[in-house]
């Protein structure tokens, strides 16, 4: 099977645009996880613009689909989204990271829109495990989404998950991996190889497909047909480019987390973005 | 204790859907009715706790009441992190069951051996841990783990453990236990101690000591109003209990009866396991003898601090 690389092609508008409203973020507070917040852009806004269930006026709704960021680490991204989709006062975004808001450097359940909480990575795969079967066993047509990061499959709790999703047939739960091929101290290959990535996943039980992480369009029709097979998880690997839509931070490792971002960094990250 | 523990799982989940058992890779046959008769909530997910913890949270954030089982030292140290970010900053409804506390496993070696659990779940916030004395005793707790609102360790002892506790003394989860009533000395026991420090208060009667015993099953949250009425009338404190003497039972008593500012100050002194890793196998009386937490330990330790 060919890769899916990522297609070098221009972002569109809301893409360009949701990526100008995370640099305001990191813009209030002065720090954050950059080149990983921007490979998820396109995950997210496909998740919350046409797959995730949801009421934002009642993010407890029982009959909601669960979604955990499990990479709590690009929660920028997904405060914009919650932000965008009316969870909470746009306000809050200007206090990020600050000791009066309630959104801070990984995700919380206090955030309305978030389910758990965090920032450890290899946590959110069994408790989405466990969030499934119950959904199996209540017969309820709740799905259950998690997107990892690819250093976090280093953790072996993600593939002790793997395997009791596989064993419990979860059709209703969907793991995507952002695959940037980087993590926080060298490309993935480099500290501890995951290849063959796609095998492993359907090794370990899942039904898997690979897709251009930044492909709006494939994403979409990809998730419409989620469960890839009935009685199997299904697994998406999303090819990405950490750092996407700003030329300067792409594969660059000192934009896996910034802090004192200077105003000047900002005014060159906006004026990035829109190439 | 054991048998008594997982039967009243059995029995209470029959009554409440909520309940779900969950066991890492248990011997064969065990909760085999449960398994029959509701296997839509019985779960044997293989030896992988870092997972089960967080299935466990998974589940119980979706209004289940989880018991998860394995060895003590597998569900406190394997999975720390898991128990500590999954299921206790989110709060939730999952209860720990622990087999072996303590030096049960001896003859398996210190791998096997919990020393340090009471201290490093007590130094997690919204946990609660208990430590029954007998299986009569875990009999009264366990109806009161269904509702409790935030996760429970439960620390098993052998398994026929003499009983020591009666129906006289109602359990209530969060509360010291007044056992006996004493003028000059305070016995602070959890878990199966119990048994030594009323032997020990027996042969101090005969001496002419008066000693009291506070049981304490639940060590967190600590019962810190029972601990100070019960050590004003008293001289001196000692605590006993089958783990590390850092920052287990006997910890949270000093620091409490430390900032409590007794005037005239009380004598004070931890009975427990040393810090550092047992090197000797055999029984779990052998390294309880070796470690002298025995109750002639308590009676000469008492007669130390009285000056008797």
């Amino acid at each position: 099977m060919t890769r899916p690389d990522p297609s070098p092609a221009p972002l569109d508008r809301r893409s360009r645009d949701l990526r100008a409203r995370i640099v305001q973020v990191l813009r209030h507070g002065g720090r954050g996880h950059l080149g990983t917040s921007l490979s998820l852009v396109e995950i997210l806004r496909v998740l919350y613009d046409s797959v995730l269930r949801y009421d934002p006026a009642d993010p407890r709704w029982p009959g909601r689909d669960r979604f955990i960021l499990s990479k709590g680490h690009g929660c920028i991204t997904q405060y914009v989204l919650l932000q965008e989709k009316g969870f909470f006062p746009g306000d809050e975004l200007t206090k990020f990271c600050k000791f009066d808001g309630i959104l801070g450097g990984h995700p919380d359940p206090k955030v309305p829109g978030v389910e758990v909480s965090t920032g450890s990575l290899g946590h959110g795969l069994p408790i989405a495990v466990g969030m499934a079967i119950c959904a199996k066993r209540d017969a309820s047509s709740t799905r259950v989404f998690t997107v990892l990061g690819d250093g976090e499959c280093n953790e072996g709790s993600v593939w002790e998950a793997a395997m009791s999703a596989a064993k419990h047939r979860l059709d209703n739960l969907v793991v995507m991996v952002d695959y940037n091929k980087q993590q926080s101290y060298a490309s993935t290959r480099e500290v501890l190889d995951l290849e063959p990535f796609a095998d492993k996943w359907r090794a370990f039980g899942f039904a898997t497909e690979e897709v251009d992480g930044h492909d709006v369009a494939a994403l979409e029709r990809l998730l419409a047909k989620v469960p890839f097979e009935a009685g199997r998880p299904s697994a998406i690997i999303c090819h990405t480019v950490k750092g996407k839509g700003v030329a300067f931070a792409e594969n660059n490792l000192k934009w896996h987390h910034k802090s004192s971002i200077k105003e000047s960094e900002i005014e060159q990250l906006l004026a990035a973005i829109e190439g | 204790m054991r048998e008594t523990c997982l039967k009243e799982v059995y029995r209470l989940a029959k009554t409440d859907e909520r309940i779900q058992f969950i066991g890492s890779d248990l011997g064969v046959g065990t909760l085999k009715e449960f398994k029959e008769e509701m296997p839509g909530r019985f779960f044997m997910e293989g030896i992988s706790e870092a997972h089960v913890v967080g299935m466990a949270s998974g589940m119980a954030l979706e209004g289940r009441i989880v018991y998860v089982n394995t060895i003590s030292t597998f569900i406190t140290r394997r999975c720390f992190e898991q128990v500590v970010v999954d299921a206790c900053l989110h709060n939730l409804k999952v209860r720990l069951i622990g087999n072996g506390g303590g030096v049960v496993y001896a003859p398996l070696g210190p791998t096997h051996l919990a020393i340090e659990d009471l201290s490093i779940f007590r130094a997690i916030p919204n946990m609660t841990i208990v430590a029954p004395a007998d299986a009569d005793e875990m009999r009264r707790l366990m109806p009161q783990t269904v509702d409790w609102p935030g996760p429970i360790y439960i620390r098993l002892a052998k398994g026929y453990d003499p009983i020591v506790t009666d129906d006289g003394v109602p359990f209530r989860l969060g509360k010291a236990l007044p056992m006996r009533a004493g003028r000059d000395v305070l016995l602070v026991t959890t878990g199966i101690t119990l048994k030594l420090a009323k032997e020990a208060a027996q042969v101090l009667e005969g001496e002419g000591v008066s000693a009291a015993i506070l049981h304490m099953p639940t060590v967190k949250p600590l019962d810190a109003a029972a601990v100070l009425e019960h050590a004003g009338p008293v001289r001196a404190i000692v605590t006993i209990e089958e783990n590390t003497i850092v920052g287990g039972l006997g910890g949270a008593i000093a620091e409490l009866v430390a900032e409590a500012g007794f005037e005239p100050s009380k004598r004070f002194k931890r009975i427990g396991l040393p810090d550092a890793f047992p090197d000797r196998y055999g029984s779990q009386a052998d390294l309880m003898n070796h470690y002298r937490i025995t109750a002639q330990e308590v009676v000469a330790t008492c007669r130390g601090l009285l000056g008797r």
